[in-house]
């Protein structure tokens, strides 16, 4: 069993690293003879970074980014490759799934960085100097406004449990959350949430009961949920759902009040010296201005709330910040990993 | 000498002051001392470091090797976090673990790690690299003995060394602080004593510079003890010319007295002669101013050795000198030849050395002149002779005549007996003599001694025997 279950990563890792060889986008800003070149390749979509960048070439004349996007974990087996041959294919590295970029500096595949902007980040969000946290985006759930009605918006993950626990409950078949094997950062929600032990198994078991539908990509799952298709989404990255929400009203957002994971993308310069140009893309990334240009597209994400809740202490405290350090090691543990997938998958299979 | 200041010595100039050297040398021991201090402390540090950071190790391995079970007869690793939250109390410090089963078939983790070169014990630590970096690792064995599965299962964990250098970084610049700080005191303070302590020399410096020339009095000032050494040196120096001073000046008043009387009687005598017609008379005048002019010379020769003597009593050094050699040289010398033509002599040494620590000259003179005393004032056989007697050693010379007496010998020593009518040129030159003799005795550690029997007269410089050479 165990045996299969490793030969079944292992197939799956390689299946992700023979499909990993391009990445899902690419874009070049700048100018088209440009002096200086650098690379970045992120997860995140090229259009909400856009800003950030532009505004950072804004400052650097002659500079061109290539914008490479990948998949969390096809970016995590590139990265690994170039680390393993001494040759980074890229100059600076932002991923959503942070555990693989822990992992990455934990075998020393990064390079080291001080500046003013990175001294000012808070200690969660940095380690080692070799890794910081360039954004804010919390783990939400979306619903459709149209199709539920007010009093059974879920506000905390018990609303949702309570809201799928009758039998004939109208949601049954109607939720929807990431499919945590393809998706790096689904994993690290659904881990993390594991460890808040007793509110993850009643939610799992929920999900279980009332057939709830793990499927794959933001995208997907927010469009499924404006279109009806879904009603309920769990563990929704705030800052996709929040660009959604602007061009549909139907979509709405809630912060969870028992607590909410907020997700800070982890950058980290690859290789044994940083690139200087890189290097400044990220202390722009990392600096006021850069903040403002990252809270454009909501990557910097005051939690929001339906009815449009604002920040206050409370809210705040409950803000579980996914801090950047070695105890996210164990979210890349080939064997803890393959457990947590295959419990998963159990209650997904029913 | 002439106005009593030393003139500076030229050639040689002061050498560096006591403070410079004082500070050089504290200075270097401070250095030397930190130095070692510096190195004990980075030790300690390191071994402090160490320790803490072992616990940690020890405790995230245990705490992995608790969440291993049996599972389908295979051991299955619940990786806990909270052990990854224990190391991350070295806040960044990269991480390594592994766990394999039995034959080492690695169930999860880095694939790599180094392994410790014994297995005998269940936990070991063990310094190895972690990909490019220095690091400490911990092995830690569970053994399994379950229906399902029997075998043991290892568990290394490691942790690269950043914390744990900068923890023994920062003991031992504490520890370097405090030492830095505390030795700036030191030298201060060592700098303050000793210009404290050196106030007395230069207070010392200031009275002799302020000194009247002529002024050879000791010096009286209160000095600390080691300085008083100094003090107490200098005064003996001053003593010395004083009393040089004093020997001098007596020397020359004396010189200057004694010399007046029997030039003023020669020259009368002379002119007495000039004008005395009867030839047998003149005759009688010369032979008078012969005998004055013999008794002149003898004073001089005896004023010469006194200030002689008394030159070399502070000057001399002092030698071991055998007694009988000085009376065998007075013996065969035979100056007393031309004092007392055909006066006997006789010897009588002792048979064995008789030593003394004294001058030989100083000795010889006085001899002498207790020699030239018996053949002028006492009655053949004249007898001189060197012995130990009661552990003393004795230069002595015997007369067969009854000695001085004893109103003569009661003012013996004196420097020289006159204005006495009976004994005025008799006594004058006997007295020098014996001041001389006494003198010499005394100067070294000895006295003059007299005594009369049956067999004459004996007078003895007695002095402490000289301790066998070892």
């Amino acid at each position: 069993m165990i045996r299969a279950l490793f030969s079944l990563t292992l197939w799956l890792g390689l299946s992700s690293a023979v499909a990993a060889a391009e990445p899902e986008a690419v874009r070049t800003f700048g100018p088209d003879q440009p002096a200086r070149q650098i690379t970045l390749r992120t997860t995140t979509d090229v259009n909400i970074l856009a800003p950030a960048i532009e505004a950072f070439l804004d400052t650097q004349p002659g500079l061109a980014i290539r914008f490479e996007q990948w998949g969390s974990n096809d970016l995590y087996d590139i990265s690994e490759a170039d680390c393993a041959s001494g040759k980074p294919g890229a100059d600076l590295v932002i991923s959503s799934g942070v555990q693989h970029v822990v992992k990455l500096v934990n075998d020393n595949c990064a390079a080291t960085w001080v500046s003013p902007e990175t001294t000012a980040l808070p200690k969660d969000l940095r380690w080692r100097d070799q890794v910081w946290g360039i954004s804010r985006e919390p783990a939400v759930m979306i619903y459709n406004r149209a199709l539920v009605p007010p009093e059974d918006v879920p506000r905390t993950r018990f609303d949702l449990v309570d809201l799928l626990r009758p039998a004939q409950s109208p949601y049954t078949g109607k939720v929807a959350t990431y499919d945590i094997a393809d998706s790096g950062l689904g994993f690290l929600f659904a881990f993390l949430d594991s460890q808040e032990a007793s509110t993850f198994g009643a939610l799992m078991e929920a999900f279980a009961r009332s057939g709830a539908v793990a499927t794959c990509c933001s995208a997907e799952i927010i469009d499924g949920v404006a279109g009806g298709r879904y009603l309920i989404a769990y563990n929704i990255l705030g800052s996709y759902a929040a660009q959604a929400a602007r061009d549909n009203p139907d979509l709405g957002i809630i912060a969870p009040a028992d607590y909410t994971l907020v997700l800070s993308r982890a950058a980290y310069l690859p290789g044994r010296e940083p690139n200087p140009t890189a290097a400044k893309l990220l202390d722009f990334l990392l600096s006021p201005a850069g903040q403002r240009a990252l809270a454009k597209t909501k990557l910097i994400d005051p939690i929001t709330r339906d009815g449009g809740g604002s920040d206050s202490d409370e809210t705040l405290a409950l803000q579980r910040l996914i801090a950047l350090g070695p105890p996210l090691l164990v979210a890349t543990d080939t064997m803890k990993t393959a457990r947590f997938l295959e419990r998963w998958r159990d209650i997904f299979a029913q | 000498m002439s106005d009593g200041a030393l003139p500076r010595e030229t050639g040689l100039s002061a050498t560096r002051s006591l403070t410079a050297r004082l500070v050089t040398g504290l200075s270097g021991l401070m250095i030397v001392g930190g130095l070692i201090l510096a190195l004990a402390a980075f030790a300690y540090g390191r071994a402090a470091a160490r320790d803490a950071f072992d616990r940690l190790l020890v405790g995230a391995a245990n705490d992995i090797a608790a969440s291993i079970s049996i599972r389908d007869g295979a051991p299955v690793v619940d990786l806990p976090v909270s052990a990854f939250e224990l190391l991350a109390l070295a806040p960044d410090d990269r991480i390594a673990y592994q766990v394999s089963g039995p034959k080492g078939a690695v169930l999860t983790g880095y694939e790599d790690l180094p392994r410790p070169d014994t297995t005998a014990q269940d936990s070991e630590l063990y310094d190895a690299r972690f990909k490019g970096e220095p690091a400490r690792y911990i092995r830690v064995t569970r053994r399994f003995a379950e229906r399902q599965f029997s075998g043991t299962v290892e568990v290394i964990v490691g942790q690269t060394l950043r914390a744990r250098t900068q923890l023994a970084l920062s003991i031992t610049r504490n520890a370097l602080g405090g030492l830095a700080v505390g030795g700036i005191a030191m030298l201060a303070f060592a700098i303050i004593i000793v210009h404290s302590a050196l106030r007395p020399l230069e207070r010392l410096a200031h009275r002799i510079s302020e000194r009247d020339p002529q002024d050879l009095t000791p010096i009286r000032a209160a000095v600390p003890r080691e300085v008083d050494v100094m003090v107490q040196a200098t005064n003996g120096f001053m003593g010395r010319l004083d009393r040089q001073f004093a020997t001098m000046k007596s020397l020359i008043s004396d010189t200057a007295h004694q010399l007046r009387t029997p030039v003023a009687a020669l020259r009368a005598q002379s002119d007495l002669a000039a004008e005395e017609d009867d030839p047998a008379r003149r005759d009688q005048i010369v032979a008078k101013m012969h005998s004055g002019t013999v008794r002149l010379s003898r004073l001089l020769d005896q004023m010469l050795s006194r200030a002689l003597v008394i030159h070399r009593a502070d000057s001399a050094r002092r030698e071991r000198v055998d007694l009988r050699n000085i009376a065998l040289d007075i013996f065969e010398e035979g100056d007393h030849a031309t004092l007392a033509p055909g006066s006997e002599i006789r010897l009588e040494i002792a048979e064995t050395e008789v030593p003394v620590l004294a001058d030989e000259l100083s000795l010889s003179e006085a001899a002498k002149n207790l020699l030239g005393n018996a053949l002028s004032h006492g009655e053949a056989p004249v007898t001189i002779g060197a012995n130990l007697r009661d552990g003393r050693a004795r230069l002595w010379v015997r007369d067969a005549g009854p000695g001085p007496t004893p109103e003569l010998r009661a003012r013996l020593g004196e420097r020289f007996a006159p204005g006495h009518s009976d004994t005025r040129r008799r006594g004058a030159s006997s007295g020098l003599g014996l001041a001389i003799a006494q003198s010499v005795a005394e100067t070294y550690g000895g006295t003059l001694e007299m005594e009369s029997d049956a067999a004459g007269f004996t007078i003895a410089i007695t002095l402490p025997q000289a301790e066998e050479i070892t």
